[in-house]
């Protein structure tokens, strides 16, 4: 191991990488608050950290792509200045964004080139980077087709794209959240290039917030909460229940008080549905299962692999093209669309993934977002709405949920990430619904929301809604759910019984292991 | 028969000076939209150019002051719709609006202030004009069957901004698919964001961009009053700009395409200058003002997806934001 | 406060206000630059505009034009569509009113033709922008594109219907006969008339009062109606909004539509209300205009009527001008027109953190944020 090379030098250990007193703030939100970070040379360096915690912004502002409030960075020992990515990558820092920064219409080979061109005609550089990318593939095992385009390649080789484009005479690689798009195999073979690029003398800063990848990877790890650096540890001499202790900031974990609930008739009936995208894509391949009155299924697996679609055809925003959806009386098939208004009408309520993008108009007031998809109600007036009827529902709605401030004329982008949650949770809920469809419930939400909501869901079960939850929190899957479907590439791998899996078998399963052979 | 053919080689010569304009605006337009700014300017700063031209080579005698007075002028507002649009992220169809609307009001107010001719500037001189240029050999193979013909006919005798123009297009596809700057600013226009993360300047390489689109509306500018035109008269550029920015999406942003596309455009206005009031065979009286909508008609037909799809760079219209 | 770091009242208030004035100021200099006195060109601007007789019957004729255009593209506009069109819509609308007088004033009287006209403007706008629109909803061609082309197609349509089977006989100008009386949209000055009021002789007509009404509809159907709800969620949230099950193929179409029909309306006042005939190229970048008005107004049917307003006494003001100077022109309102465009529309946010700055120093305490 690197450290262990590093000991047997007479001097301690030199520092890569050296942050004192950062702090940065959008608005009146303190993303990062003085924060100090010390990283050894050739060593692998996790920062873990819930979701909003500031891990991002931190990199971000290593990176030059935003700019610290306060602080200093030192590079070796020697304070710099870090105005622009530009700036970075001079100083030998390469960074694979969460978000892949690709020009997805260009080769890999022009994605690499880019920013590294040599001269100003590019016949040199296409040779230069074509021997280049030959030469990593067999140092490193980061071979890709130089000349696929980016649009043709799976997520995990774009990712190895974005880590190539990344190592162009880096010393210092930081890594976002690299493993979000990753099934557990593919992440095994990111980390077997991780830990040869740090036997070679390169530093890797790695981010994220799923504890036992700190455990595998990291030679230390530092700890993020609500934008402060709280600790820093040696990853040998510390455990996943001290640092999930200091990422939440108290001793016990979220635990959900499940009632026993004997489950009813089906009310949702899928089979073998299928949906191809426009682009001729199989994005939901066969699906078949049901979902009874006061039971919460989940459907589990890693981001992108036909969740959202399958969220979006039940809730009537996409139509299938194949196979049927039972609900309310109705049979949705491809010859059979129903929309999102008629879904609704069935019955179903859908709280989305992407509140911003889909459960809320931001710049809508909350009596305004109070109707969404709900304004054709008649209460709501004749040829003109009944403003005072909306008023009425919007209040009962912010009280009922507890929304913070209890404001109705508040504009949507005015509330905090959890306060929004509920905004939405509170409209569907209010509806009534036979079945309730939320994904990713608790993404960006503080502590203390997350708690209202669970408690509410399980309400609503105990109540005799169905319930299908969509995440890719396996903890939150864990505690919430009767049963639990997984989803790979689109298909069903399998349903277990929430009391029959463990955190492993899901793992396997997300990886496309059937569950007999996962358990 | 030979009457047909003499037509035909005049449409075609004609063909020629009237996609001139057309030809640099485009490449205009395609360098601003592959780096993803939307250039609904190219008409105003081809009259502000055009303009320019007029005015300069009238007060001293010289066409390339003139040229040059064009270019830095076309080079200024491309510049403003830089500023409204890089760096202060306005809107980019409103941005190009305002410039339009001011280049054509301006030119006639200050075409007042200086000259007093309603607007107009001085008629030139031949000397204060850009002159056909006879190519070598031209008269010689004047008798030469076809080829020659073509030679003398139609690629010889023109101006020098016609050639300036049809060079255009090589370079343009040259600097776009060769060079790192092309790269660049075709990586600019479909995700910024790769570009700022590579660290080269996302706001630098647009403003180079629009630098480069002023530079050839200028050329274009110029072509219309001390070229083609003996000087400047109010808006005669007439819809061109608009029929480039056409002729970009027509050929989908690429260079070659939309050089093809202008020469179509410019073929069909030719001809329809030669048939008005002609009757034809079959269909009557040409379809003199369905002709000239051609263009516009063709573009919304293949917008529609009905002659493939123009599919445009990703991020245009879209203003980079510096911090998210 | 907006992500601008204004309060709202200076986002809404003195923002628009500092944009004008920097058009004004750079106007100004403009003047100064070609030799004439700015404050003296305002003068008369101002008294073409508002004092001498008649003269503000020619403002507010203009004005009336911009409240249709400049609504026509604010409707889009909350549907985060930019109808580039009201230009060709307008000049179609005219087509419509012309057709339906040109049929039937020899026999229907005025109270049933000119509504009749009237509503043909509309649809002919609506039916020229509906294109656009279908083709949008259906097939994705950017709005903005195609609504620019549709303004060249319009206009030579209108050329060839108006120096052919339009072409009023005998006439060597392209325009069509002059409407019979019944055809002819009521002067304000002759209705005024009618109870009493004497005012001077200006085209002003009652296309004012229908452009005024059509601001109130515009303002219920934007923030009280379902469809009105349903577009601005479209235009801030195209995901919410399919998320909400509207019909957005249908939205865009029924927007569009709605917007040509109110550039199309502009016929009432540009063809029935004056000249009585459509001739060429009469809607004379009125069109274009409605998208500074828009801009300027901020999209609020109050602020559009005052927006036309103010442009309505360039329009008249810049007409005296031609009398007046020598050197400048009513081609110098075209200037400050499209210097409000770039200010109030490109360069809205540029005085932005400034004023924020400005506010920040002279406001002794605030609440924490």
């Amino acid at each position: 191991m690197a450290k262990n090379k590093k000991k047997d030098g007479a001097s301690a250990p030199s520092l890569a990488l050296s942050l004192s007193g950062i702090s940065k703030s959008f608005g009146p939100v303190h993303a990062n608050r003085d924060v100090a970070l010390d990283v050894h040379k050739g060593s692998i360096h996790g920062i873990i950290g819930e979701n909003g915690a500031g891990k991002s912004t931190l990199m971000n502002i290593l990176y030059g792509l935003y700019s610290a409030d306060a602080g200093q960075i030192a590079i070796d020992g020697k304070p710099v200045r870090i105005a622009s990515s530009s700036d970075a990558i001079a100083h030998g820092i390469g960074m694979v964004h969460q978000h892949f920064m690709l020009v997805k219409t260009f080769t890999v080979l022009e994605n690499v080139m880019l920013g590294a061109e040599k001269g100003f005609q590019l016949d040199s550089s296409v040779e230069a980077t074509r021997a280049q990318l030959k030469k990593m593939g067999d140092e490193y095992g980061l071979s890709v087709d130089p000349d696929t385009l980016i649009s043709d390649l799976p997520v995990g080789l774009q990712q190895r794209v974005e880590i190539l484009k990344a190592l162009r005479g880096a010393n210092i690689l930081i890594l976002d959240e690299p493993t979000g798009v990753l099934t557990p195999q593919e992440t095994q073979g990111l980390f077997e290039i991780l830990r040869a690029l740090r036997d070679e003398g390169t530093t890797i800063l790695f981010i994220t917030h799923k504890l036992h990848e700190i455990m595998a990877l990291t030679d230390r790890v530092s700890v993020m909460r609500q934008g402060e650096m709280v600790a820093h540890r040696e990853t040998a001499k510390t455990d996943m229940e001290e640092l999930a202790q200091l990422m939440v900031g108290r001793k016990v974990l979220l635990q959900v008080e499940r009632t026993k609930v004997e489950a009813g008739e089906p009310v949702l009936q899928v089979r073998d549905l299928e949906y191809v995208d426009a682009a001729g894509v199989k994005r939901v391949d066969g699906l078949s299962f049901d979902v009874r009155a006061g039971e919460l299924l989940s459907v589990a697996g890693v981001a992108g692999n036909g969740q959202t679609e399958l969220l979006y055809m039940l809730s009537g925003i996409l139509a299938p093209t194949g196979g049927s959806i039972e609900i309310g009386g109705a049979k949705v098939t491809a010859d059979n669309p129903v929309d999102a208004a008629h879904m609704r009408d069935l019955g179903v309520s859908h709280v989305p993934e992407d509140r911003h993008n889909r459960g809320l108009v931001l710049p809508f007031d909350a009596k305004e977002n109070s109707i969404l998809g709900h304004h054709n109600d008649r209460e709501l007036g004749g040829l003109l709405f009944d403003r005072a009827a909306i008023a009425e529902r919007a209040t009962r709605q912010v009280t009922e949920f507890d929304v913070r401030p209890p404001n109705i004329d508040l504009r949507a982008a005015q509330f905090s990430g959890g306060n929004q949650q509920k905004l939405v949770l509170a409209r569907e809920i209010d509806a009534a619904p036979s079945l309730l469809l939320i994904g990713q419930p608790t993404r960006g939400v503080d502590i203390g929301a997350i708690e209202f909501i669970y408690s509410r869901l399980m309400e609503m079960r105990a109540a005799g809604c169905a319930i299908l939850l969509v995440s890719v929190e396996l903890e939150e899957v864990m505690s919430l759910s009767d049963r639990i479907l997984v989803m790979m590439d689109g298909r069903q791998i399998g349903i277990v019984d929430r009391d029959a899996a463990d955190e492993n078998m899901l793992g396997l399963m997300m990886a496309g292991v059937s569950s007999e052979k996962a358990a | 028969m030979s009457d047909f053919l003499l037509q035909l080689a005049l449409a075609l010569d004609a063909m020629f000076r009237v996609a001139t304009p057309l030809i640099l605006c485009a490449m205009a337009g395609i360098f601003s939209e592959r780096s993803g700014i939307i250039d609904i300017s190219l008409e105003g700063k081809m009259l502000a150019g055009a303009f320019a031209a007029g005015a300069v080579a009238a007060l001293t005698g010289s066409p390339w002051a003139g040229l040059g007075a064009a270019i830095i002028v076309s080079i200024l507002l491309g510049l403003l719709h830089g500023f409204a649009c890089i760096t202060h992220r306005g809107n980019q169809v409103i941005s190009g609006l305002a410039i339009n609307i001011l280049a054509s009001a301006l030119a006639i107010v200050l075409g007042i202030a200086l000259f007093r001719q309603g607007g107009q500037t001085p008629s030139l001189g031949q000397s204060e004009r850009f002159r056909p240029i006879e190519l070598p050999f031209a008269e010689a193979l004047q008798n030469v069957p076809v080829l020659g013909m073509i030679y003398s006919e139609i690629v010889s005798g023109h101006n020098l901004l016609v050639y300036v123009a049809l060079a255009a297009v090589p370079i343009t596809a040259w600097v776009l698919f060769k060079t790192s700057f092309g790269l660049r600013i075709r990586a600019v226009g479909e995700a910024p964001e790769a570009v700022d993360s590579a660290g080269i300047s996302v706001y630098l390489l647009r403003y180079r961009a629009v630098i480069i689109a002023g530079l050839l509306c200028g050329i274009a500018g110029a072509y219309l009053s001390i070229a083609h035109g003996g000087a400047f008269i109010r808006d005669m550029s007439a819809g061109k700009g608009y029929i480039a920015l056409a002729a970009v999406i027509f050929g989908k942003w690429r260079p070659m395409a939309a050089l093809f596309a202008c020469l179509l455009f410019g073929f069909l206005e030719a001809v329809t200058a030669r048939l008005q009031g002609v009757e034809l065979p079959i269909i009557g009286e040409a379809p003199v003002e369905f002709m000239l909508a051609a263009p516009y008609i063709l573009t919304v037909i293949l917008l529609a997806g009905f002659i493939g799809s123009a599919i445009p760079p990703r991020e245009i219209g879209e203003p980079y934001p510096k911090e998210k | 406060m907006t992500s601008h770091g204004l309060p709202r009242w200076a986002d809404v208030g003195l923002l628009p206000l500092i944009n004008i004035l920097a058009a004004v100021i750079v106007s100004g200099v403009l003047i100064w630059v070609i030799g004439e006195n700015p404050f003296e060109a305002m003068a008369v601007m101002f008294n073409g505009a508002f004092v001498y007789s008649g003269g503000f019957g020619y403002t507010l004729y203009y004005t009336t034009n911009f409240i249709f255009t400049g609504l026509a593209v604010a409707v889009a506009f909350h549907a985060a569509m930019f109808n580039i069109g009201g230009e060709g819509q307008a000049y179609i609308g005219g087509l419509g009113a012309g057709l339906a007088v040109l049929m039937a004033d020899s026999f229907l009287p005025g109270f049933l033709l000119i509504p009749f006209a009237v509503a043909f403007a509309a649809l002919f706008g609506a039916a020229w922008a509906f294109i656009p629109g279908y083709l949008q909803a259906t097939r994705g061609s950017h709005i903005v594109i195609t609504t620019i082309m549709f303004n060249f197609i319009a206009a030579s349509v209108m050329v060839g219907l108006l120096s052919g089977p339009m072409m009023r006989e005998g006439q060597g100008s392209p325009e069509t006969r002059i409407f019979e009386p019944n055809g002819h949209m009521p002067y304000m000055h002759e209705m005024l008339g009618w109870i009493g009021i004497e005012v001077a002789r200006s085209p002003l007509n009652l296309s004012l009062v229908i452009a005024l009404a059509a601001a109130v509809l515009v303002w219920f159907i934007i923030w009280r109606t379902r469809f009105g709800y349903a577009a601005r969620t479209f235009g801030h949230s195209p995901g919410a909004a399919e998320y909400a099950g509207i019909n957005t193929t249908w939205l865009i179409i029924a927007v569009l539509a709605l917007s040509g029909a109110l550039a199309g309306m502009m016929a009432s006042n540009a063809v029935l209300g004056e000249p009585h005939k459509i001739v060429v190229n009469f809607t004379s970048g009125y069109g274009f205009t409605g998208i500074a008005v828009a801009l300027m107004g901020r999209n609020h049917p109050v602020g559009i009527i005052l927006a036309s307003l103010l442009f309505g006494a360039l329009f008249q003001g810049g007409t005296e001008l031609d009398f007046e100077f020598q050197t400048i022109t009513r081609e110098t309102v075209q200037v400050v027109q499209g210097l409000i465009i770039l200010f109030s529309g490109a360069l809205a946010y540029m005085f932005a953190p400034m004023l924020a700055r400005i506010l920040f120093m002279i406001t002794p305490e605030r609440e924490p944020a």
